[in-house]
């Protein structure tokens, strides 16, 4: 297949494969390999306890909490979402999809700044919720609601292209089988997407760890109460904890890794088209 | 004909997920961005041009679109170069080559930050060789332009790449044999079809590049009228409870990425258009 390629020069292969390769190390290869250099630097002692002192334990629960209760929230609306938008014609679909997408296009920083606008003590909700004595800003709601805005067009984005494709020929033959709803949606839906879904998930697990811009405009950065691990390793490094704060970061680096295989994995198991990796 | 909301469909569940996907989407997407807009009101246009026109949030928008712009430019070619690699080429490690394109996307950008600044500060590996050459890369202008690169890197690599790998080589080979030249096919036949795919790559590249916080203000030195980014002067302005001159910055950046989403669209039914 490659010999067809005699129609290109003969350097050009060398030149462009050496300068992908050269590219690709210095801007992906350098940074993971920097991360677990300096992790390790003063040995696995230091890095053990960099990972078990008790902020960054609170770090890590904090982070948890986030994702189990954001990535299943996001996955009923994803799976709802692309049940609406790929089984059904109706008026306004091109703009709930744009209304889906918007999150990603987003700033994240620009994320957290509208829920400080409406719940911030000088938003549109601040007073109301002083005078009861609500926290959202500055607590763990406000964590919550921002990682819950950025994450949310991810399961969906990641189904809908899939579902489209499969078209509604078996739900309708199931149905007219006398299949009930749920049992269509359970018995022939969801295992003809179940790899695009396991995916979607990953990735709203990883981006819901890892999110950083609109977590720290919300959070207020109290140590070992409002931070989750990014904040934490962003707090260690402005201490100069320069092994801390990448110790902690190779936790959330060895997630991506565990990302991008798990995404070559199902790329494999489907066994055609790339998924969505944003 | 008469009105109606949607096509007759056996299948059920069209008012329930409605219903849900509109509540949930209302309550977190179009509430609160509308609660922005909402508060830009509060300031009259004099107030406003005031936030917007300060010599230190002027040199933050020229940094911010200045720097993606490079970034995005920069990321056009070497992606250009990593597709055609990875879609024409075999090579020893090509799977793992290709699955780690996505890692920008995967990273966590706070991570990303740190690491580019310890490989770029003056004592980190690649620092220290720039630095004999009087280079200075974190803590600068370039060290902005290096953490976009990195941020915007798979973005035209993937939209580019399934448009080479489903290319018709028999264009290019109609092309060669009616006796053009290697570049003449390339820059006349191929180029041209990857047009549409590059500059949506482009936009999408710059998009993220404008907004991005995280793995800058690691390796920037973030000082006012230098290396100071749009989305930290929000952050500040925050942090001193400025609402109103953070929301009329976030309100401008806000226009601006409609603006390019707006665009991307444009290049996609163009492209579909003409294709058809």
């Amino acid at each position: 297949m490659q010999t067809e390629h005699r129609l290109e020069p003969r350097w050009l292969k060398p030149l462009l494969l050496g300068t992908t390769l050269l590219f690709l190390a210095i801007f992906l290869a350098l940074p993971l390999g920097v991360v677990f250099s300096e992790a390790l630097a003063k040995g696995w002692k230091v890095y053990w306890a960099s990972i078990t002192e008790p902020d960054a334990i609170a770090a890590i629960k904090l982070t948890l909490l986030v994702v189990l209760i954001t990535v299943p929230l996001n996955t009923v609306f994803g799976v709802a979402t692309a049940w609406l938008i790929a089984k059904f014609e109706f008026r306004g679909k091109g703009l709930l999809i744009t209304l889906i997408d918007l999150p990603f296009a987003v700033s994240p920083v620009i994320a957290g700044l509208i829920f400080v606008l409406l719940f911030g003590s000088q938003g549109w909700f601040g007073a109301w919720l002083s005078e009861h004595d609500i926290r959202i800003v500055f607590a763990t709601p406000g964590i919550i609601l921002a990682t819950l805005f950025i994450t949310s067009p991810f399961v969906a984005r990641e189904i809908i292209p899939l579902m489209q494709e499969q078209g509604k020929d078996e739900e309708e033959s199931a149905l007219t089988l006398g299949a009930s709803g749920w049992q269509t949606f359970w018995k022939v839906t969801l295992p003809n997407i179940k790899w695009g879904l396991l995916y979607g998930v990953i990735l709203s697990n990883a981006r819901a760890m890892g999110e950083f811009g609109a977590v720290a405009v919300v959070s207020g950065h109290i140590r070992g109460m409002t931070t989750t691990m990014p904040l934490h390793v962003e707090i260690l490094y402005g201490e100069y904890l320069f092994t801390a704060a990448f110790a902690v970061a190779s936790l959330l680096t060895l997630l991506a890794l565990v990302t991008l295989v798990l995404k070559s994995f199902i790329e494999w198991r489907i066994g055609k088209k790339r998924l969505l990796a944003h | 004909m008469k009105w109606q909301l949607r096509k007759p469909s056996v299948l059920p569940g069209f008012g329930l997920t409605l219903g849900f996907s509109l509540t949930y989407v209302t309550l977190l997407v179009l509430i609160p961005l509308g609660g922005l807009l909402l508060y830009t009101t509060k300031l009259s246009w004099n107030e406003f041009g005031a936030v917007i026109l300060d010599p230190r949030v002027l040199a933050s928008f020229k940094l911010s679109f200045g720097a993606s712009l490079i970034a995005a430019v920069i990321n056009l070619f070497f992606g250009l170069i990593v597709a055609w690699t990875l879609s024409r080429y075999n090579f020893f490690g090509k799977k793992i080559v290709d699955a780690l394109v996505d890692l920008p996307f995967a990273l966590p950008t706070a991570v990303a930050g740190i690491a580019l600044a310890a490989i770029f500060a003056s004592n980190g590996w690649i620092g220290a060789l720039l630095e004999p050459l009087g280079i200075q890369i974190a803590y600068s202008r370039a060290g902005v332009v290096v953490a976009l690169v990195f941020i915007g890197l798979p973005f035209v690599v993937r939209t580019v790449q399934p448009v080479i790998e489903e290319f018709e080589k028999e264009f290019e080979e109609a092309s060669t044999s009616l006796g053009a030249s290697w570049w003449q096919t390339f820059s006349r036949v191929i180029l041209p079809s990857l047009m549409p795919a590059l500059l949506t790559g482009f936009a999408l590249s710059f998009a993220r590049a404008l907004g991005e916080y995280g793995s800058i203000i690691f390796i920037s030195s973030n000082m006012p009228f230098v290396s100071e980014i749009v989305p930290l002067i929000i952050v500040t302005k925050l942090s001193q409870f400025d609402y109103v001159g953070a929301t009329a910055v976030g309100t401008v950046m806000l226009l601006a990425t409609f603006v390019i989403l707006f665009l991307i669209n444009a290049i996609q039914i163009y492209s579909r258009e003409k294709s058809l």
